[in-house]
């Protein structure tokens, strides 16, 4: 047995065995290849430090490795230095390519070449070209490549005999005119072809392994493979018609405001009503209710009281109100599981029809002003669902900056599914204006928070650059695939974390820290919120969960006044305890305190503030003027944001991108 | 000029691309500088869309700020 000598991955490779590893651009069909390769029998390996997981399977006495979908390998992101680390320790190269994108696809081509790896391309969606007009002369793209071209349609399983037959042809191609002798200098230094390829190129990782200092010709040596790729092109490729099809004309009005904000809005209703509706009331109805609570708690409790008490103290920590084995498992697998599943098979559907690059076009603007850009929408939308699951998405964000701002937005401003089923309960019954109050409130503070953070911090957040594939018809095999893989993931990683603050807590309250917290909070809750004393029982337990603190304004006899300004402070209030670890773990420990913290304060500084200005324009009633007081938080937002505009233009501005 | 002046439908040379970074990614892209692109998108006070043959990028506004170009071809 040996290892894969990619740093931290493990993955089990027999003596003798070939290591035959799939590679390719984003969204060219490389799963289907992996999956008829490798049949039923996958693993996966995590990528140490990232979520990503490499699947691997045998194929016949050798070994198939997939890769993340990169348009390049050098160390610009977690995917790339992965797909690099595995492609450098390939025997044979297997390259998934598009037709109807050569020019794009190429350029990883024709480095994985330069590394001097025998490879073999499949020349993948031969029917989308066709479709889109366009005809590539395979028997001379395959001259100058200097590797075999299999012409394929991987959905249709058409050239695949042709492609296992002649796999093992897979040979060295033609590197780019020139870089041959550069390598050879170096070779006696690094060792490896591949990696002397990208010390050329560059790239710190692979220079530091070798002790050596990474070369300053990237950009020259990207440009050479570029006119090179591009003299390809138009050699092998003819375009024989050139009409905008219905995608092309689909694909515009997505990014467009005036069309692109009607269908976002249709998008997101019809999200809405699957997993708002169906999932959130159906489903989980099922899950939570019948199954978990119904069946497996009364179960779980019965047995475990065989041996422990209820009452005593390891009873309580089990099975308690938040038990171990009782409420943990219910809350994660009977109330998250299905609505996280839910969300994450929007955003794979949303990935591979090509959709998601649009919304975050459409949107760039608009998050660029709270210190985004275009792809913060992905954890904001998923935040709707499960801030915790936001937050460790918060991961593909470009730079650390955009994270921290992301992070901080999500546990202030946006109530989770859980949350937002309670809210949306005790909304309704108050009438639409109270809706809107609740809505714009949350949003002002949304914008305020990130404004003020775009402001403070440090730095400048990345600019949008970001490819634009052809919109198609999503697969369901791979939206299903993707949905399924992040789905696991978020269990993994999450439900450690859910039972470490189930613990915390189950302690608090047999200690009594959950009273005594309970306690302390009540001046601040009649005083300055004009809510019951009892009310801080319920922001207590919004600590633990938030949907807890909400469910637990609902026992509570509040007028209007009142249920609206609990429900703000309790959305804005603490992140979940399950998120906060999160935060704990990507952050540092300070960010984490400073984000539990400033949650606290901005929770009871905005639903006090909603509770006095209430007061002050109706000081009498049990009810609020909704029109002042929105108007007050207008105003109040329109001076933050104006205010750090000021500061923005007063600060000297450096005009080099980090 | 810079990209984020030009209109929908025109077309420019792309002079200058500021960081190294975006210069590298734009090269896998199959954009360079001295290429000429076509304004495909402008999204109002947003980003920029460029397109040459089939390749579409979305280019956020500050950064479409700093890439020189000419038109119009």
């Amino acid at each position: 047995m040996a290892h894969c000598h990619c740093p931290g991955l493990k993955i089990e490779i027999p003596a003798g065995a070939r290591r035959i590893v799939l590679a390719g651009n984003p969204n060219t069909g490389k799963s289907v290849f992996f999956n008829h390769f490798t049949g039923m029998y996958v693993d996966v390996s995590n990528y140490p430090g990232t979520t990503l997981d490499i699947s691997y399977g045998r194929y016949g006495s050798d070994v198939v490795i997939d890769t993340p979908g990169v348009y390049g390998i050098s160390s610009f992101n977690d995917e790339e230095r992965i797909a690099r680390d595995i492609i450098l320790s390939a025997d044979l190269v297997l390259n998934v390519v598009s037709a109807a994108h050569l020019e794009r696809d190429l350029f990883l081509t024709q480095q994985i070449i330069d590394t001097g790896v025998p490879v073999i391309v499949a020349l993948n969606m031969m029917d989308d070209a066709k479709r889109l007009g366009i005809e590539v002369d395979v028997d001379r793209l395959s001259q100058l490549l200097g590797v075999p071209v299999i012409p394929t349609v991987a959905v249709k399983k058409e050239g695949f005999d042709r492609l296992k037959a002649e796999l093992f042809t897979a040979r060295p191609g033609h590197t780019i005119p020139g870089l041959e002798e550069e390598l050879n200098q170096l070779l006696n230094r690094v060792g490896s072809r591949g990696e002397a390829l990208l010390v050329l190129e560059g790239d710190p990782v692979i220079a530091a392994r070798h002790g050596c200092k990474p070369g300053t010709r990237r950009e020259e040596i990207y440009r050479r493979r570029r006119e090179r790729v591009n003299e390809i092109c138009q050699q092998v490729v003819r375009e024989i018609s050139r009409g905008a099809g219905l995608g092309t004309i689909l694909g515009r009005w997505m990014i467009k405001p005036l069309t692109g904000i009607p269908i976002l809005f249709v998008a997101l209703w019809a999200m809405y009503k699957t997993i708002g509706v169906f999932i959130a009331g159906t489903v989980v109805g099922i899950t939570e209710e019948t199954i978990m609570q119904g069946i497996y708690e009364p179960a779980v409790r019965k047995f475990v009281e065989q041996f422990i008490p209820h009452s005593s103290v390891p009873g309580t920590i089990l099975i308690g109100e938040f038990g171990l084995l009782t409420m943990t498992v219910t809350y994660l697998l009977g109330l998250l599981m299905p609505l996280v599943v839910g969300f994450y098979f929007f955003l794979s559907l949303f990935e591979d029809s090509g959709y998601l690059p649009r919304i975050a076009t459409l949107v760039d603007r608009l998050l660029t002003s709270i210190g985004l850009n275009g792809r913060g929408v992905i954890p904001i939308i998923l935040g709707f669902g499960c801030v915790t699951m936001a937050t460790i998405t918060t991961r593909l964000l470009s730079s650390d900056r955009e994270r921290k701002i992301a992070i901080f937005l999500l546990g202030l401003t946006i109530p989770c599914s859980a949350q937002l089923g309670v809210i949306a309960g005790m909304l309704a019954t108050l009438g639409p204006q109270y809706l809107a109050l609740y809505a714009l409130v949350i949003f002002s503070v949304l914008v305020m928070a990130g404004t003020l953070l775009s402001t403070l911090l440090p730095g400048k957040s990345a600019d949008l650059f970001i490819d634009l594939p052809p919109l198609r018809l999503p697969r369901l095999d791979n939206v299903l695939k993707k949905t399924g893989t992040k789905s696991y993931h978020f269990l993994k990683e999450a439900a450690p974390l859910f039972v470490l603050g189930a613990l915390i807590i189950s302690v608090f309250q047999i200690t009594g820290i959950l009273e005594f917290l309970q306690n302390l909070l009540a001046p601040l809750t009649v005083g300055w919120l004009n809510l019951p004393p009892e009310a801080s029982t319920a922001f207590i337990m919004g600590i633990v969960r938030r949907d807890f603190g909400a469910a637990g304004l609902t026992a509570l006899a509040l007028n209007a006044l009142q249920t609206i300004v609990a429900l703000i402070t309790i959305t804005l209030f603490v992140p979940c305890i399950a998120s906060i670890l999160v935060i704990f773990k990507e952050r540092t420990r300070k960010e984490a305190v400073l984000i539990w913290g400033s949650s606290w304060v901005a929770a009871f500084l905005i639903g006090g503030l909603v509770a006095q200005l209430a007061r002050l324009f109706n000081p009498a009633g049990d009810h609020i003027q909704v029109i002042p007081v929105i108007l007050s938080f207008v105003v109040l937002t329109l001076v933050i944001v104006g205010m750090c505009l000021f500061i923005r233009r007063a600060k000297p501005t450096t005009n080099v991108p980090e | 000029m810079t990209l984020d002046r030009m209109k929908r439908g025109q077309r420019c040379r792309i002079l200058s691309i500021p960081s190294e970074l975006v210069r590298a990614q734009a090269l896998r892209f199959g954009i360079a500088e001295g290429e000429v692109v076509t304004c495909c998108e402008v999204i109002p006070a947003g980003p920029v869309v460029i397109s040459k043959n089939r390749q579409e990028i979305a280019i956020g506004r500050g950064l479409a700020r700093q890439i020189e170009v000419e038109g119009s071809f």
